[in-house]
């Protein structure tokens, strides 16, 4: 009996070095006419919207490019796998993506949380790694001992940029003097950028009348707004995401507070219609990647061939996700090679890279220097944009 | 004042759907000395239902609400015969794990079939307000509320002037006595585990049209809360969930509205605490003749 299953054990490991030295021969042939990259996405679970957003937008971007010819005529081979929304499976993911695919580099996760946990992984393997919408402020691209990532990049913004632009949107824009906070207390995102907004808006003169919590999944925000509607005050500022927003939103005008309501990147979503209803999305302004309103043609071709090839309007994520899929195929022309540390190089170098995100360059600290969007509701349907600049 | 009043009425919209599924936890458990962990999840199926009945066939509120009842009530008399029956004369401990159990396998199952995105419920309600003064009621609080009392006055009529009223209370008190009498057991608790699913799945339309959001994992802390609810009334006692189901939801309320919303969820589960050690048995928990 333990005979055979020795005898078994010994036959599993030959028949795995077969296909093992199967694999490594592959790729060290497919080398000379494709370059292979890691699409590490959240495709199902908590986020899937924010995944499977991102990577239609790579994968569009990349077979463009192989349509035009690949870069340094090599093919682009997206290597996709689902991390489920789970920091661990995404951590596995890119060590199995770096270490046996072979991947030149990783694009993803979608999320902060996510994505910061593959960070060591990239840096254990010296492969570059990218995210078009991990937005949290710190331990992203700079360690928590103020060092660079050397190959963690971002497309995005961070969230105090999104909430200090929100808080001067409602000052400027809005001639607002009092503001209700009413935050996701459950995620880091949301605290972040009240804490921001906050300081901004207080520095300016303006004051914050109350501030209120809730706790990702809750449906019954009454309460809460029952109790602020007794306040005066000019502006609502709600950092969170689109599932309670929406039902924020809409329970707030049902209740009859008119106040404009503000928010950042996490509101974007088509769910945010549905839950709030066209009606309740009045006078509702939130920070953002790209808006569908830019008259660039760039961004007007953009949006003609997402709905030419997927049938529907795409978001910032799509928008997102399409121009990290030229990001890196720009950076791997300019690099001239496919290795890693090349491709890093390009990356850190990046000047003037036209997106439809808009133009940045990368800084020093790896995170770009790009404008912020702010768009307006009326109906539900995005009416205004404001281009707002780095300052 | 009006503040004051409107969080009231806020808060009944929320207790009378605890209420509403405290029902069927305290009626289960005054049956067959089981707490159906799975009860909360009973509820984000009639949910799911009444959405597919809503957006796809386009019926109205009435039509939804009765066929998400119809759907929970063979659900739930199902999950008795296949998941609880067998075990009927096991360790009461052994069910109470099957329970918990059957609650993962629908949430999951749930989740496979129609993913964990939050989905909404068409408009089939109007969007009309009443004015009361400063106090706004709107009109899916209304429903909710006269849903949620008529449910509880058929109840109340099914236990104490129907035979199969009767037998569900004979059950309660002796079942071997009832079987003697010539009570058919199983089915008188297959019909406690139809009512008391059937007012989960109502419970599930009425909050679809109220918050306009649904996901598969929605039933898990309104079955805890009813659950609470239901031990807050005193457990196995009808009248009890009602007044523990609005009771939990005006605390709930109250507590956001003038505390923080912060200790809200840890308040009911302190009060939770606080009732086992001081009045295990619940508000209404003496009177045990009343128990179904």
């Amino acid at each position: 009996m333990k005979k055979s299953l020795v005898l078994l054990l010994a036959l599993i490991l030959v028949i795995g070095s077969f296909t093992a030295c199967g694999d490594d021969a592959d790729t060290g042939d497919a080398d000379a006419t494709e370059v292979k990259i890691g699409v590490n996405y959240e495709l199902t679970g908590a986020v899937a919207t924010y995944g499977e957003a991102s990577k239609d937008g790579i994968l569009m971007a990349f077979e463009e490019i192989n349509a035009a010819g690949g870069v340094n005529g090599l093919q682009i081979v997206p290597v996709t796998v689902d991390n489920k929304s789970d920091a661990a499976e995404a951590t596995s993911l890119a060590t199995r993506l770096m270490t046996q695919e072979g991947v030149a580099a990783c694009l993803g996760p979608a999320t902060s949380g996510n994505y910061m946990a593959t960070i060591p992984v990239a840096m254990g393997n010296g492969i570059p790694i990218i995210s078009a919408s991990a937005t949290a402020d710190d331990g992203v691209t700079v360690d928590a001992n103020g060092n660079i990532n050397e190959y963690v990049f971002r497309l995005c913004f961070n969230d105090s940029f999104q909430g200090v632009t929100m808080a001067n949107f409602a000052s400027e824009n809005l001639e607002a003097k009092t503001a209700v906070i009413i935050q996701d207390n459950s995620s880091d995102y949301a605290k972040g950028l009240a804490k921001n907004f906050k300081s901004t808006f207080t520095d300016a003169g303006g004051t914050i009348v109350a501030e209120e919590g809730y706790l990702s999944k809750d449906k019954d925000f009454n309460a809460i707004l029952t109790s602020i509607k007794g306040k005066e005050f000019d502006v609502i500022f709600l950092p969170g995401y689109y599932q309670e927003a929406g039902l924020v939103i809409k329970q707030a005008r049902d209740l009859g507070i008119t106040a404009p309501i503000l928010g950042a990147d996490g509101f974007d979503s088509p769910v945010l219609l549905e839950l709030a209803g066209a009606e309740a999305l009045n006078d509702v302004y939130f920070s953002n990647h790209y808006s569908s309103q830019d008259q660039d043609p760039l961004v007007q071709d953009f949006i003609a061939a997402f709905k030419d090839k997927y049938g529907t309007e795409p978001n910032a994520f799509h928008a997102l996700g399409y121009d990290l899929g030229k990001f890196i195929a720009d950076a791997i022309e300019r690099a001239g090679s496919t290795d890693p540390d090349a491709i890093k190089d390009a990356l850190a170098g990046t000047t003037n890279f036209v997106g439809v995100t808009g133009t940045f360059s990368i800084g020093e600290d790896h995170n770009p220097i790009k404008s912020i969007v702010v768009i307006g509701l009326e109906d539900g349907v995005q009416a205004t944009s404001v281009k707002v600049d780095p300052k | 004042m009006d503040q004051f009043l409107q969080q009231i009425v806020n808060g009944i919209s929320l207790g009378s759907i605890y209420a509403l599924i405290a029902l069927g936890y305290t009626m289960i458990y005054g049956i067959i000395k089981l707490i159906n962990f799975a009860h909360g999840d009973i509820y984000m199926i009639g949910a799911y239902i009444g959405f597919a009945v809503t957006t796809y066939t386009n019926l109205g509120f009435f039509p939804a609400l009765i066929i998400a009842m119809a759907g929970c009530t063979v659900l739930g008399v199902t999950i008795e015969k296949i998941a609880y029956r067998p075990l009927r004369n096991a360790s009461r401990i052994a069910v109470l794990i099957t329970a918990i159990g059957m609650s993962f396998f629908l949430e999951y199952t749930m989740m496979f079939f129609v993913g964990a995105e939050v989905r909404s419920y068409p408009m089939i309600l109007s969007k009309k307000t009443f004015n009361f003064g400063d106090i706004l009621i709107n009109i899916q609080q209304i429903y909710i509320v006269l849903t949620a009392v008529a449910l509880m006055i058929l109840l109340q009529f099914i236990v104490h002037k129907t035979k199969t009223g009767k037998a569900m209370r004979a059950v309660s008190v002796d079942k071997e006595a009832a079987q003697l009498m010539g009570i058919n057991v199983n089915t008188t608790i297959s019909f406690t585990f139809a009512i008391g699913s059937a007012f989960a799945g109502a419970a599930g339309v009425l909050v679809g049209i109220y918050y306009n959001s649904i996901d598969p994992l929605m039933g898990m802390m309104p079955g805890l809360k009813a659950f609470v609810a239901a031990v807050f009334g005193g457990i196995g006692n009808i009248p009890g969930a009602m007044i523990g189901g609005l009771g939990i939801g005006i605390m709930e309320t109250l507590i956001s509205g003038y505390g923080n919303s912060m200790y809200r969820d840890a308040a009911v589960f302190a009060l939770l605490i606080i009732i086992l050690i001081v009045k295990p048995t619940g508000l209404l928990g003496k009177n045990t003749r009343e128990k179904v």
